[in-house]
């Protein structure tokens, strides 16, 4: 309990991981929630990277989480611009008018 | 070694609640503000464990651009009058699924810690000594070395993440005047003056 150790490390991404995760399906308000619950769990895969990687001894972890940053910035951006043009045309972004794809 | 656990479980208690306030939160605006205290927790424990470089790369990238870039679009986007009905839809039919799923992955997840327990002892991989240079200075010797090609891709990413928002977002608005300089300095004299011989008392018509 008081040795911090991998485990409490893996246990907190596996938390935080969940939580994103019942973001995004119990999610009735908007898309930008969803979003930041995509942001959340990628948050959760750095945190399981960094840990092995320090724990182990490897830097390569932390190389592999700066590329995970850029993807998870890039996909924000896009992401962001999409929910603009979305609301441009349609003038909602809630997740119940989105089902033009009847999914 | 007691100090340490006590900040972990300070950090963790605080990424933890503030990721489940993101979620549940009835303002997206609120949203937007837990998330930015997750990654400020999250980034501290990162500089904690001994990763500095990326706790601070997290909290000028994540916290400096990407929720700044969410603030923006929520306020921007008018979504405040949404923020009443938080699962009162009618037609919520994957909700239990969902539970269900969410369960499951965290059980898994579990289990898969769990079992990491009773593993062997950790093998070192590195071939780096690790001791007495910076974070860094090791993530720099070797990302600009062997990993090179991955860095010039995710510039890439990057710059075409880049192009397809500018291109997303970019619209033409109509009945707005702009300059058109290849007009302008195309045009000549021949074309620009006319000379009209007016009559008295007539006037003349500019515009024909």
């Amino acid at each position: 309990m008081i040795e911090i150790g991998l485990g409490h490390y893996l246990s907190l991404g596996a938390i935080i991981f969940f939580l994103g995760v019942i973001g995004i399906f119990l999610n009735r308000k908007n898309v930008i929630v969803i979003l930041m619950s995509i942001e959340l769990i990628l948050l959760s895969v750095n945190i399981n990277l960094i840990s092995f990687s320090i724990f182990s001894g490897d830097i390569v972890g932390q190389i592999f989480t700066m590329l995970i940053l850029t993807v998870a910035a890039a996909e924000a951006a896009i992401g962001l611009a999409i929910i603009v043009v979305y609301y441009r045309n349609r003038g909602s972004i809630r997740v119940e008018d989105i089902h033009g794809m009847k999914g | 070694m007691l100090a340490h656990s006590v900040f972990f479980y300070f950090f963790s208690v605080i990424a933890i609640f503030s990721s489940l306030m993101v979620i549940t939160s009835r303002s997206t605006v609120n949203s937007v503000f837990f998330l930015i205290l997750d990654f400020i927790s999250v980034g501290c424990l990162f500089i904690m464990v001994g990763a500095e470089f990326l706790g601070m790369i997290i909290l000028i990238v994540y916290v400096g651009a990407v929720a700044v870039l969410f603030l923006f679009v929520v306020m921007m986007l008018n979504v405040a009058e949404q923020k009443q009905s938080w699962f009162i839809g009618k037609k919520s039919t994957h909700i239990p699924i969902g539970l269900i799923v969410s369960v499951l992955i965290l059980l898994e997840l579990l289990v898969v810690v769990g079992g990491w327990k009773f593993k062997d002892d950790l093998m070192s991989s590195s071939t780096l000594n690790l001791s007495d240079i910076s974070n860094t200075h090791q993530i720099g010797l070797v990302m600009y070395t062997d990993y090179i090609l991955y860095f010039q891709l995710a510039g890439v990413i990057l710059l075409l993440s880049m192009i397809g928002a500018i291109l997303l977002t970019f619209r033409q608005r109509k009945g707005v005047k702009k300059q058109s300089y290849f007009n302008q300095i195309s045009r000549n004299p021949s074309s620009s003056i006319e000379l009209r011989d007016v009559e008295s008392n007539e006037g003349v018509k500019i515009d024909d």
